[in-house]
Formats: structure tokens, C-alpha cells, sequence
């Protein structure tokens, strides 16, 4: 059922996320890393902070490594469009970011509006400097953040993972 | 419309903030882009100082996670209020989490400095201070004197934060001096400095 | 910072009141659950709905009042959007626009991705922005009474005015008005200027 596979892929993730020591985890809520910013909020070793505006994520991250603490910034595609200015900082001074997105506007999306920055997503990041990962499937997603957290973070990189709407599972606007 | 040569403020930009870094002690500053860096870097060129040479509106963000990850240390940001205005949100994502290691002051010339000194908000009726306060900080200032200024060191440098401060400054730029705009040497530098860790 | 009162009012009874003599009024609505408000009480074509461009609702409304200045315009939004877009506050103030008011629905919840708080449940004051940025009119309303008084503020004093109303967090079914783009730009165009 898609409800359970998308918590235990969260429950995976975090797993990764934790042996990565990621201390901060910057978020904009979005309904598909529900579970994985509610376990970040329940552990006591890791800061979560609740962000007005995705960019703020890229800058309090970039600030985290800045004083020795790796982090991970969690939010939707369409806020991929809001960072693109302050990636630049990040990709100057050579931060590593660990980046978890997930996708609207691709797959089965009621919502029009989430379409341009979904269909942009992917080439929008590489523009600007970053990696990208995509996973599509629930049983590859621990593995390729694991992937990318070492390739953001041993080899000092800007990386993204896009877990595909496919996985998380489109709305249900007749609820 | 550009900003006049002299406004009505008599507190000059460089004379405030090496005012504010003599006592700085062990404290980390981010500054963000264009005069605060030469502000600055002028005083001392120290390792514990981030110049965020280019980008607008992160700097207060990076601070706070610099703060986070070094909770025994006094993060000061030194910054403009145009550079503060491009992230304003930011105030309200540091005001839910009370960092009390946190200090933000702004050097308010109510101009775009780096841009040919074209009038920002701030000298157009938006008051950061007021801003700051409905954003959660209880600690706020508004300094135009020298001795508002030495009033408020001991919040700025000791007293539990997060901490909110405008200084209005003549919009008279001031020289500006060679400060390392290598993003990836400043960077190391400063962890290295602040972490004691050498990689 | 406002002091923590009960919040007790119901967000599509406050949407109804607000739009009851809307006669002219031109709407902007910031997307989610305020765009479900506006359209559960009539879906009129001097409203545009906003389904996406979250941080960009009161923008919206200035430059609409900027091009319309014998048109009331409206801007209703709930408190995540105007968050992320809380610098168009200082925007607007500075422009002056003495035909726009911004009414926030705030429910101090992300309601369209899982009812998490924004940071309006953790004592971040929108009214009080808002003041700082240099509205001269602000309110927090709790409220019937309060809603009462402001309602003619948001018709008639001169702008920009700020209300921000504390609504409970409760989900309301869907009303969903057309979401095309080019649909409502064409329908509202129209509307206003008898042509696309």
C-alpha cells in the first residue's frame, strides 16, 4: 500500500541521515517529507528548523558546515525554484549540500500550477552546479541517499536527490 | 532617486563596527555583502570572520547555522539593511528558535551602497527594528549615538539573545580595502578557526 | 507580540462575511485553503485564484492596485504564503497604495501539506510586520465583534491595510473554482478591461 511504503522509506532515510551525523535539518513542510521532519523534530540530537522561504535552508546549511555540523534541507520541487540565487554561495565557497526533494508536476499532477518548476526541477539544479540523484522507486531511496549524503559531504559537493512523484504518490483532491 | 551624500545621521560606518569588533573577544562574524565587509575586514582580518562577498539576504541564515552547531560561541552578524531586507523572512525563522548566542546588527545607511547608493526601504518608512520585534526578538535597539552604542555592547557581546540591532549611519561610503574574496580560502579559514578542525 | 487569546472564529464564516457586500471588489486569493474560501462562497469572476507562486499573493495584489487605482483590491492569503513572501510587505509599504488591503486567514498551519505550524504558532506577529514595515493601519482580530470592525476597513480606509485573523485549524471540505491560468487571467481580464 502506498501509505507504508512511503513511512518506511522515511524510516530508511533517516537511518542514513543519522549515520551521516547530519545535526540541523532545514525544511518548508510538504506532505511528502511529513514522517521524515516529524522523526527529525523527535530526536534530540538533531536541530530542526522551520524555514519561511527555501533559500533560508541553503544559507543556514552553508552556515552549519560553516561551524562543523553537517545538515540536510528537505522541501518540495517547486521550492527548488526559490534557492537558485543562494546555491550560488554554496557552489563559490564550496559547501557541501545535502538537498532532498520531492517532486510535484510530473507524475499523475492534478494541480497545473506545479507543472513548470516540476518539468524544471532536474535542469534548473544542474545549472546551477548541482548533482543530481532521481529515485523512483521506495526500495532505492535510503541507498541513493545514502549515495549522496557520502558524495555531498566526503566529496564536498552540492547534491540533490529528486524522489520521484511516483513514490510519494499523487493528492487526493476529492478528500 | 539616489540617496544624498549626507543624511541626517552623524554615526560614520567604520568608526561603529570597529567600535563593536574591539570587544569581540572569541566571537565568530558573518558579514553580508558590499560595505560590511570592508567595515570588517579593516578592523582585523581575522579567521573567525565569513565574508559573504556576493549573495544577498543569506547572511543572518548562516549565522544562525553557524550558531547552532557552535552553541558556546557569540555569532555576531554585521550587515546592511538592504542585504538584511532581501532575506526578511529569515527574521521570523530565527525568532521561533531563540538562539541565544545570536546577535544581528545592521549599519543602516538606507542605501544600496554597492549599487550606486540608491534608497533601500528602510529610509522610506520600513523600520527593521519594529520587524525584528513582531519576528519574535525580545532584544532589539535602535542606535544613532555613540553613546546608545556603548550602552548596548554588553547585549551585543554578552547577555542571552537572539539579539536585534540598527545602527543608522551617515550614507557616506567609506574605502574599501582588500578583504580575501576567495569564498573557498575564507570558508576553510573560518572552520578551521572555529572548530579546531583542520579539514 | 499579540498575548495568546482562544481562537475560536471559523474560517469560511469569515471569508463569507468579509465577501458578503463585495460589490467591485477585485480578489486576489493566495493559494490553498484561501482560494477554497473565496470560491466556497461564489466563484466571481473578479476573482483570480492562486494555485501555486506561494510567497507571491500580496505582490499580486499590488501591482493590480498599482494599474487599478479607483478599484478596491483585496488580497486574502493564510499565514505560510504571506511568510514566505513577508518582504513584499516593506514593498508594498513603500509604494503606498491607498486602494489595497491584505486580509491574512491565519490558521497557523501549512494546510496543504499536512497541518504542520508555521511560525505564526510560535509567537511571530504578521500585524506587527506589517507595522514595521510601515502600514499605518493594522489589526489582529479574534474576534465576531472584532471582525465586525474591521470589515469597513478593508472596503474603505485608505491603504495598505493589514488584518491578520486568527481562524481555528480546522479542515474545511474542498471547493475547488477553475485552476487553468489562462482561463482566469482571460476570464478576470475580461471582466475588468472588456478585453484579453
Amino acid at each position: 500500500m502506498a501509505t507504508k511504503k512511503k513511512t518506511d522509506w522515511s524510516k530508511d532515510v533517516f537511518k542514513v541521515l543519522k549515520n551521516a551525523d547530519v545535526k540541523q535539518v532545514a525544511y518548508v513542510p510538504d506532505a511528502g517529507h511529513t514522517s521524515l521532519i516529524k522523526m527529525a523534530i523527535a530526536d534530540n540530537a538533531i536541530k530542526p528548523v522551520s524555514l519561511t522561504s527555501e533559500q533560508e535552508g541553503v544559507a543556514v546549511l552553508s552556515g552549519a558546515w560553516l561551524g562543523g555540523e553537517a545538515g540536510a534541507l528537505l522541501m518540495q520541487s517547486s521550492g527548488v525554484g526559490n534557492v537558485i540565487n543562494m546555491l550560488g554561495m554554496a557552489n563559490e565557497c564550496r559547501f557541501p549540500l545535502l538537498m532532498l526533494v520531492t517532486m510535484r508536476g510530473e507524475w499523475g499532477e492534478f494541480n497545473p500550477w506545479q507543472v513548470p518548476m516540476g518539468q524544471a526541477t532536474e535542469a534548473v539544479l544542474e545549472a546551477a552546479g548541482v548533482i543530481v540523484h532521481r529515485v523512483d522507486e521506495p526500495s532505492e531511496i535510503a541507498e541513493t541517499v545514502e549515495a549522496a549524503a557520502r558524495l555531498a559531504f566526503e566529496g564536498g559537493r552540492m547534491v540533490a536527490v529528486l524522489i520521484g512523484q511516483r513514490v510519494v504518490g499523487f493528492k487526493d483532491w476529492t478528500k | 532617486m539616489v540617496v544624498k551624500s549626507t543624511n541626517k545621521y552623524t554615526l560614520q560606518r567604520r568608526k561603529v563596527v570597529h567600535r563593536i569588533l574591539e570587544d569581540r573577544g572569541d566571537a565568530a562574524v558573518v558579514t553580508g555583502i558590499g560595505n560590511a565587509v570592508h567595515d570588517v575586514a579593516s578592523a582585523n582580518d581575522d579567521p573567525k570572520n565569513m565574508y559573504l562577498a556576493g549573495i544577498m539576504g543569506g547572511a543572518a541564515m548562516v549565522a544562525f547555522g553557524v550558531a547552532l552547531a557552535q552553541p558556546k560561541r557569540r555569532i555576531l552578524v554585521i550587515t546592511g539593511d538592504g542585504e538584511l531586507l532581501a532575506g526578511i523572512g529569515s527574521l521570523a525563522t530565527i525568532g521561533v528558535e531563540q538562539p541565544k548566542n545570536l546577535s544581528i546588527i545592521v549599519i543602516d545607511n538606507q542605501a544600496y551602497g554597492a549599487t550606486g547608493n540608491q534608497h533601500t526601504h528602510t529610509g522610506r518608512g520600513v523600520d527593521l527594528v519594529g520587524i525584528a520585534a513582531a519576528s519574535g526578538f525580545k532584544k532589539t535597539a535602535l542606535i544613532t549615538t555613540n553613546a546608545e552604542l556603548e550602552a548596548e555592547l554588553q547585549h551585543i557581546h554578552n547577555q542571552p539573545g537572539p539579539y536585534f540591532a540598527v545602527v543608522k549611519v551617515m550614507s557616506k561610503t567609506s574605502p574599501r580595502i582588500n578583504a580575501p574574496k576567495d569564498g573557498t580560502y575564507v570558508s576553510r579559514r573560518f572552520r578551521a578557526a572555529v572548530t579546531g578542525e583542520s579539514a | 507580540m499579540t498575548a495568546r487569546r482562544k481562537i475560536t472564529l471559523d474560517r469560511r464564516k469569515v471569508v463569507s462575511r468579509i465577501l458578503k457586500d463585495r460589490g467591485e471588489l477585485l480578489l486576489v486569493t493566495g493559494l490553498g485553503a484561501p482560494t477554497w474560501d473565496a470560491a466556497s462562497v461564489e466563484d466571481n469572476p473578479n476573482n483570480f485564484y492562486l494555485w501555486g507562486g506561494m510567497g507571491g499573493a500580496v505582490l499580486t495584489g499590488l501591482g493590480l492596485a498599482l494599474a487599478q487605482p479607483k478599484r478596491r483590491v483585496l488580497v486574502i492569503t493564510g499565514d505560510g504564503e504571506m511568510l514566505m513572501g513577508v518582504g513584499g510587505l516593506a514593498t508594498v509599504a513603500v509604494q503606498k497604495p491607498s486602494n489595497l488591503a491584505i486580509c491574512i486567514v491565519d490558521n497557523q498551519r501549512y494546510g496543504e501539506t499536512g497541518m504542520q505550524e508555521t511560525h505564526t504558532a510560535h509567537g511571530v506577529d504578521l500585524a506587527a510586520m506589517a507595522a514595521g514595515a510601515g502600514f499605518q493601519t493594522t489589526s489582529t482580530v479574534y474576534t465576531s465583534a472584532e471582525l465586525n470592525t474591521a470589515i469597513p476597513v478593508l472596503y474603505n480606509e485608505p491603504g495598505p491595510v493589514f488584518v491578520d485573523v486568527k481562524i481555528t485549524a480546522v479542515d474545511q471540505p474542498m471547493s475547488l473554482p477553475p485552476r487553468d491560468g489562462p482561463t482566469l487571467k482571460h476570464r478576470f481580464r475580461e471582466n475588468l478591461l472588456g478585453s484579453i
